[in-house]
């Protein structure tokens, strides 16, 4: 890891303090605590079914946890719609992409830009110098972020007619134009080629470094794990059986046992 | 690179289409046309018909919200204009019209409360509980028909600063101004980011709300906005097409006609309103003169009228199966494949 | 005393009465439960099936072979549905399918009057809308001699589907379809006759409901606003559920009579026309899946 970054790794931003989550008796989560560090990129791994979306869907409160507390910069995130989290600066992307279809690549990248706006609608009616200014400036911030993201040339396409891979990178453009402080990406390179897959890290790592956004990331290629991520926190059956730096990881026995050792039989 | 926007957002082509537009509604129209007929049994209950239906188009096909009750907004707006008018002294007409649009989407918020909860065919059955009640409510309070007991009501006059406008002309251009004012916010709305809140959570619900969007502020906003302006087309409805009052004329059929017209027209347009409208009005006129021209009134009535019901019936059906997004989609295909082709 | 007595009157009719839209909601839950699809035509077929029925009495063709010619025109109807709207719609979302048979909804009503015109029919089945002496005197209460074939009826109607879902081999494909369309046709479970008994089976429900309804209120156009109240009832028993389809009717035909009778006069009356929406409100708040629905669950 380069040890000058414009962002050096801080305290702890993100917090789980011994969550359980569970659905109708079957546990997804089970007493698990860990904490994200300011700037840092954080990976989630773990066999399928572990639990790593559900962390990512409590934390951004979609669900909520039954025990435990998640915090945000000391702040206790319980009950509190994903808006109003959206608010306080974490955004997301779904591992099932969840883009909104028949709205163009801007349309859905200016969407992400809704905390910025605050024109109401009243003001966007009758099109007041407010709402042209604030419109204005989005538009501009989309575009670079469509010039930073390479897909200028399908701006004005509806998204639900792109390939796979191509709407990934559109909601990572729609997470990132939200400017928060914390990204959770889920699977951001599912179903990617090797070389998308480079591509797809040169975008997070560029954000990571540039603006400081501390991310969160559930990834099951374990190359790009080990290459990108600051931290590493390893769930099995909805427990956390490892959490440190990709080194100590990929020593632990447990892990290896539990995760690694299947890949390796 | 993007074309520069040159007037409030809007390129080249919208300023010239806006024009040609105007020139036809305010210029052309009454010139050319002069028989009453037209305006009173075409022209005005399309123009009053369409803002209904862009009503409709932003609460189902911008906010993706199912709602069946466009009708009994209506006919708030509609009972509602006629007792500011009667009751308040002097009040200017287009004041009357935009209270009357508020007093619907008051109605609006509060039968749309239930979108929070559900979607689908359960929130179009929470709807239809706006359109039974409202009806129910106006029919049987006296109040608000004025204690009249013979169940018709004569529309009042509208008069604009001291002058009546009661030909069918005149009447025409009230509301060619009206609808052209707020078909002009609707797309405002539509493009801005108001219209990208309401698309984000019918394509995606979820995902909006992770974006910052409050889903309970932006259904109930959508449904608020849909009420005011269903509101504003039944008031117009009842004082220029009708020139009654009778809660009879906002059933539940009127609320599928415009159901209709949306999901014909195109769903997530604002033309494809107008289109649909046209399509849903003009379609009996045309069949009706079939029958009467060619078969010179062989064909019953009723069975035209059925006929009528069978092919919206069908056409529906035909969308929804090899083109959802309506007539107004055909249209731009249209519209492109002879671009194409020149 | 006889307040009480009248209240139980009250009841009994309303109960009764919610045997009819239990009936149209039946066919609802039927066709619902094999494709996941919500079908809004019920209404329409109800009056479509009866129509067709008064029609064929009236082309002189006795009760019960115009029953089984109706019956085999509402299977037609069903074949029709199946290919020609459902088939091209399939993996359609939930909403289309809504609209689509919407549409259906209007070409039945459309054509079951251009075929048979727009006047009222009487349709007398020999059961008088009259109360039953041997109540009056055993009880003391009345209840309409229509009213309570219509709740047998209804009570036959749904033991005979009942059994036919849980014993019959058609029933377990039913069952199966039901869980997951693509792993039954996988297994070799004809899919497309499932639908097409389906749909049969949801039309001779709607030529029953319609029979009961159109002796009682005359066979009219009326009858597709009361066949919507089958959504109410729908709501408050759950899409999904043949009981929820029996109780909700129940819950709705006795509330609004009750409504009516002892609060209808504060308001005017007629308040039965929007009760049932507004209850089913108040269920949507407090009860989403319905009394007797799956819980949703929505996995992100």
């Amino acid at each position: 890891m380069t040890q000058d970054r414009k962002f050096p790794i801080g305290g702890p931003i993100l917090e789980a303090k011994n969550i359980s989550l569970s659905f109708g008796g079957v546990n997804a989560i089970t007493d698990s605590s860990f904490a994200v560090l300011q700037h840092e990129i954080k990976a989630i791994i773990g066999p399928n079914g572990a639990g790593k979306s559900s962390m990512l869907n409590c934390i951004n409160g979609i669900y909520s946890p039954q025990v435990g507390s998640i915090s945000f910069k000391g702040k206790k995130l319980q009950k509190i719609s994903p808006n109003v989290i959206a608010q306080m600066g974490i955004s997301r992307t779904f591992q099932n992409l969840a883009l909104f279809k028949r709205m163009s690549v801007l349309d859905n990248i200016l969407v992400g830009r809704r905390l910025h706006l605050d024109a109401n609608f009243l003001q966007i009616a009758f099109q007041l110098p407010k709402a042209r200014t604030e419109e204005r400036k989005n538009r501009e911030k989309c575009e670079e972020l469509i010039d930073f993201l390479e897909i200028r040339g399908i701006r004005d396409t509806p998204v639900g007619k792109l390939p796979y891979g191509l709407q990934k990178k559109v909601e990572l453009g729609r997470a990132l134009a939200t400017e928060a402080q914390v990204l959770l990406l889920d699977e951001p390179m599912a179903g990617m080629n090797v070389e998308e897959k480079r591509e797809m890290c040169r975008f997070i790592l560029k954000v990571n470094d540039e603006i400081g956004t501390t991310m969160v990331l559930i990834e099951h290629d374990m190359g790009v794990v080990m290459d990108i991520s600051d931290s590493v926190v390893v769930l099995d059956y909805g427990k956390i059986i490892a959490d440190g730096s990709p080194d100590e990881v990929r020593s632990n026995q447990q892990v290896i046992d539990a995760y690694l050792g299947v890949a390796h039989d | 690179m993007t074309t520069k926007a040159s007037i409030l957002g809007y390129g080249k082509t919208d300023i010239t289409n806006f024009v040609i537009m105007m020139v036809i509604a305010f210029a052309f129209v009454p010139m050319v046309v002069q028989t009453d007929y037209w305006y009173s049994s075409i022209l005005i209950p399309w123009l009053c018909l369409s803002l209904a239906a862009i009503g409709q188009q932003i609460v189902m096909g911008f906010a993706g919200q199912l709602a069946l009750g466009a009708a009994g907004f209506m006919a708030a707006g509609a009972f509602a204009c006629f007792n500011f008018i009667l009751r308040v002294p002097d009040i200017p007409f287009f004041v009357a019209l935009i209270l009357s649009g508020l007093v619907a989407a008051a109605f609006g918020v509060l039968f749309g409360l239930p979108s929070l909860r559900v979607r689908g065919i359960y929130l179009m059955v929470a709807t239809l509980a706006s359109q039974f009640f409202i009806v129910w409510m106006i029919d049987k309070f006296g109040w608000f028909k004025n204690y009249d007991t013979s169940g018709i009501i004569t529309a009042q006059d509208i008069v604009i600063f001291g002058k009546p406008f009661t030909s069918p002309l005149e009447m025409y251009l009230v509301i060619v101004v009206v609808v052209t004012v707020l078909t002009i916010l609707a797309i405002n709305m539509a493009r801005g980011s108001t219209g990208r809140n309401w698309m984000a959570v019918r394509d995606m619900d979820i995902a909006a709300e992770s974006m910052g969007i409050s889903l309970l502020r932006t259904k109930l906003q959508a449904f608020a906005i849909s009420a005011f302006y269903c509101g504003v087309a039944g008031a117009l409805f009842a004082f220029t097409y009708l020139k009654s009052l009778e809660p009879v004329a906002f059933d539940i059929k009127l609320s599928f006609k415009i159901l209709f017209m949306v999901i014909l027209g195109g769903l997530g347009t604002i033309n494809g309103a107008f289109i649909g409208a046209a399509f849903i009005l003009l379609f009996p006129v045309l069949l009706n003169s079939v029958g009467n021209n060619v078969f010179h009134g062989a064909i019953d009535a009723t069975i035209i009228s059925s006929i009528e019901q069978v092919v919206f019936g069908v056409l529906i059906i035909v969308f929804m199966i090899y083109e959802p997004l309506g007539m107004a989609r055909l249209w731009d295909n249209i519209k492109r494949r002879s671009r194409k082709a020149n | 005393m006889t307040e009480f007595l009248f209240f139980i009157e009250v009841v009994v009719a309303g109960l009764l009465s919610g045997t009819m839209y239990s009936l149209v909601a039946l066919g609802f839950v039927l066709i619902y439960k094999a494709s996941s699809t919500f079908n809004f035509a019920q209404g329409a077929m109800v009056f479509f099936a009866v129509l067709a029925f008064v029609g064929f009495m009236e082309l002189g063709i006795p009760f019960i072979p115009a029953f089984f010619v109706t019956v085999l025109l509402m299977v037609l109807v069903g074949f029709c549905t199946e290919r020609l709207v459902l088939n091209p719609l399939m993996n359609q979302s939930e909403d289309t399918l809504l609209m689509a048979t919407i549409g259906l909804g209007f070409v039945l009503e459309g054509l079951a009057q251009a075929a048979w015109g727009v006047e009222v029919r009487r349709l007398d089945l020999g059961i008088g809308d009259f109360p039953i002496e041997w109540i009056i005197d055993n009880l003391g209460l009345f209840v309409s001699a229509l009213d309570l074939t219509a709740g047998l009826v209804a009570a036959g109607m749904i033991t005979v589907l009942a059994l036919m879902f849980k014993y019959t081999k058609m029933g377990l494909g039913l069952r199966a379809v039901a869980d997951d369309p693509g792993a039954a046709s996988s297994i070799g479970i004809p899919l497309k006759n499932i639908m097409l008994l389906v749909w049969s089976a949801a039309g001779v429900v709607a030529l029953v409901a319609g029979m009961m309804w159109g002796a009682r209120a005359g066979v009219q156009f009326a009858l597709v606003d009361l066949a919507l109240k089958a959504l109410p009832v729908l709501i408050i028993g759950g899409f999904s559920s043949i009981p929820g389809a029996i109780i909700g009717g129940l819950i709705i035909g006795a509330s609004e009579k009750v409504l009516e009778v002892y609060l209808g006069p504060f308001f005017g009356g007629a308040i039965e026309g929007w009760a049932p929406y507004v209850l089913a409100i108040f269920f949507l708040l407090y009860r989403p899946e319905g009394l007797f629905g799956e819980k949703i669950i929505r996995r992100v």
